[in-house]
């Protein structure tokens, strides 16, 4: 089959590969209809995350059709020909974190654990397609992929919606949804979103859901912040004012925004001496994050606020105001997105109409131009927002 | 025979001539293939780890003291982590050295272990305390050329969240080939084996399998990673091997 894989940084390939194999009794395998390159796979693309191996397939946004299951699979919950989204989140469903819906914690699914005890004291769960550290699975940007745990994760889609409305439900939808709901929206609450990303663009549209008055969304590229404006935002371009934080506190008349939401993770820009400082050290691999945004958040938060973290950070970070959170007494709440809570409550929202997820989309492609994609996504180049590759177009390559 | 004072000793101390020198070349090797995989700009953490594993086993070699302890939360009753366990045959499933327990029923069992070149060691075990759903503890028979010891501790955890199971193992291989070939297998980071047994232990009861990767598709590997991977010949067959035994293993058990 054709998959794109890791070949190095800033180096993806479309690499013929064998077809993933059942390996374990709770696997299917998936015959993949759709799949999409995520922001978080940029910061693979770009070398910062470790555990990386050259020829390791990428890709955590995916659906299809089960074409296969393994001995342990109930027929009534999965069965060859259903047409699924699959999370991009593993979880095993039985143990103490999968039975407290902190589906991403699960215990059991990192083949890999050692090494992630190693650096963060515990295991998250395994996910597709993203650095060993966290397992070491083989991607979705593949025309097949083997599902572990296939009778936890994947959600069965009704005929009739097309690939494009749900695919997303797969990641992008539920993490912005999570991060709306982990800023702890009052009814009336202003909530500011650093990042117009799609992560971000859902994030917008669910803390409108979940009761916000005020949705302000701070970026720079001007088709993402016309992305926001559309889904009922106020803009701050950071580029175009002195200084973000005076700019809100202007906005919300010197008391600042209930909640802060960084939608940007480890690879922000910005201007501060600090930004300049975790960039140097990132050049120099002693730090593998840049926490401008996060720094932003703490100190823009009104008192007593919540920040909510769904961008994706590695390591430890330097130069942190944690002073500011003391004292101001700010609640964090962040994680990789517990899927299994969200997907079928927003599949719901997508049936009834309420949201159709397909308008993040700028770019569908055949897979086998997944590495060129990948530059112009990192590098905002085209207008492109969101990239959905088709693994069985007629592309240049044959299978 | 040796007795078990020459055993310790054994244990203790460095070993022969050439050992030494072996020792020696590994951990310069080891070290040097760290270094170099921690200077590549990309991440080479495979080549770092196998370099680091080469270095450790030099610098371990022949002077291990040979105790292991891991615990770990189990979602599940003690009952069920006990009758898992209890049922000897289970063993092999999980800690990955051995290759088979036959439990004879008169509270001995045979024990076979997979060395390295697949060298097997072969001992009698005997059950020494049995508290069902509690504890148990065995230990190899006096006549047994490797003697090791072992128990199993199963605790309700606080708040009736599970079981704590507690496992420890201790282990005096002999003189020669065979203590050798035990050393390579159970020496190496008994503390590090232990945990990942115990975390197989875990993953089977909760998750009825056990998580893996292996033979799984990938694209082209550096050809320094193909190298490692041909170089280990202690590395077990894919999992779907086992796959049928596990889900038996875990009907037996529930």
């Amino acid at each position: 089959m054709k998959a794109v894989c890791w070949m190095g940084t800033e180096k993806m390939s479309v690499e013929t590969v064998p077809d993933p194999k059942i390996l374990n009794p709770r696997d299917a395998i998936v015959r993949i209809t759709s799949t999409c390159i995520c922001g978080s796979d940029l910061h693979l693309y770009d070398g910062y995350i470790p555990t990386m191996e050259q020829g390791d397939i990428m890709g955590h946004e995916f659906m299809g059709e089960v074409v296969e299951v393994g001995s342990g699979i109930d027929q009534e919950k999965l069965r060859v020909g259903d047409r699924v989204v699959v999370p991009f989140t593993i979880a095993c469903g039985n143990c103490f974190f999968c039975q407290n819906q902190l589906w991403s914690c699960c215990d059991n699914t990192n083949p890999n654990a050692w090494i992630a005890e190693k650096m963060m004291g515990y295991t998250p769960s395994g996910l597709f397609g993203y650095t060993h550290m966290m397992g070491g699975y083989a991607g979705g940007q593949a025309q097949y992929a083997r599902v572990p745990c296939a009778d936890v994760g994947p959600l069965k889609i009704p005929a009739g919606l097309p690939d494009e409305k749900v695919v997303f439900l797969s990641d992008i939808f539920p993490t912005g949804y999570m991060g709306a709901e982990n800023c702890n929206i009052q009814q009336g609450d202003t909530v500011a979103i650093w990042g117009c990303g799609p992560v971000a663009q859902f994030a917008i549209r669910s803390a409108f859901m979940l009761g916000a008055e005020r949705v302000i969304a701070i970026d720079r590229v001007p088709e993402r912040l016309q992305m926001a404006e559309r889904g009922g935002a106020e803009i701050i371009n950071f580029e175009e004012v002195d200084n973000v934080i005076d700019t809100l506190k202007e906005m919300t008349g010197n008391r600042g925004p209930d909640s802060c939401m960084d939608a940007v993770g480890m690879e922000a820009s910005g201007h501060s001496f600090f930004f300049a400082t975790d960039r140097a050290k990132q050049a120099l691999r002693i730090t593998l994050d840049r926490a401008e945004v996060l720094r932003q958040c703490i100190q823009a938060c009104r008192k007593g606020g919540t920040v909510s973290v769904p961008g994706v950070y590695a390591g430890s970070i330097d130069n942190i105001p944690f002073g500011a959170a003391m004292n101001k007494g700010l609640t964090f709440k962040s994680g990789q997105t517990h899927m299994m809570r969200y997907m079928r409550p927003l599949l719901g929202r997508v049936e009834r109409g309420e949201i159709d997820p397909s308008f993040v989309i700028s770019h569908r492609v055949p897979i086998d131009r997944a590495p060129e994609m990948y530059r112009i996504f990192r590098d905002k180049l085209d207008r492109c927002t969101k990239v959905v590759l088709d693994p069985w177009a007629n592309g240049a390559r044959a299978a | 025979m040796s007795s078990e004072w020459e055993m310790r000793r054994n244990a203790r101390d460095g070993g022969t001539q050439t050992e030494l020198l072996e020792r020696w070349a590994m951990m310069l090797g080891g070290g040097a293939l760290t270094v170099y995989a921690l200077a590549r700009r990309r991440p080479g953490i495979a080549l770092a780890a196998a370099g680091g594993l080469m270095a450790y086993r030099g610098a371990t070699m022949g002077t291990k003291k040979f105790h292991a302890r891991a615990s770990f939360a189990i979602n599940c009753p003690p009952e069920t982590a006990y009758r898992m366990w209890r049922a000897l045959e289970n063993l092999p499933i999980f800690m990955r050295h051995l290759e088979s327990v036959r439990d004879r029923g008169d509270g001995r069992s045979e024990w076979t272990a997979i060395g390295p070149m697949n060298r097997r060691i072969r001992w009698q075990a005997e059950i020494t305390d049995d508290r069902e759903n509690e504890f148990l503890a065995w230990r190899s028979t006096p006549e047994s050329e490797f003697q090791n010891w072992g128990s199993v501790e199963f605790r309700r955890a606080p708040g009736n969240r599970g079981t704590i199971v507690t496992a420890e193992m201790e282990y005096a291989p002999p003189a020669g080939a065979l203590g050798k070939a035990a050393l390579a297998v159970f020496g190496k980071d008994p503390e590090f084996t232990m945990r990942e047994d115990l975390r197989r232990f875990k993953a089977l009861i909760e998750m009825h399998e056990i998580p893996t990767t292996e033979g799984q598709p990938h694209g082209p590997r550096s050809t320094v990673v193909s190298a490692i991977d041909a170089l280990q010949p202690e590395k077990r067959k894919p999992s779907e091997h086992y796959a049928g035994e596990r889900t038996a293993a875990q009907r037996r058990a529930s």
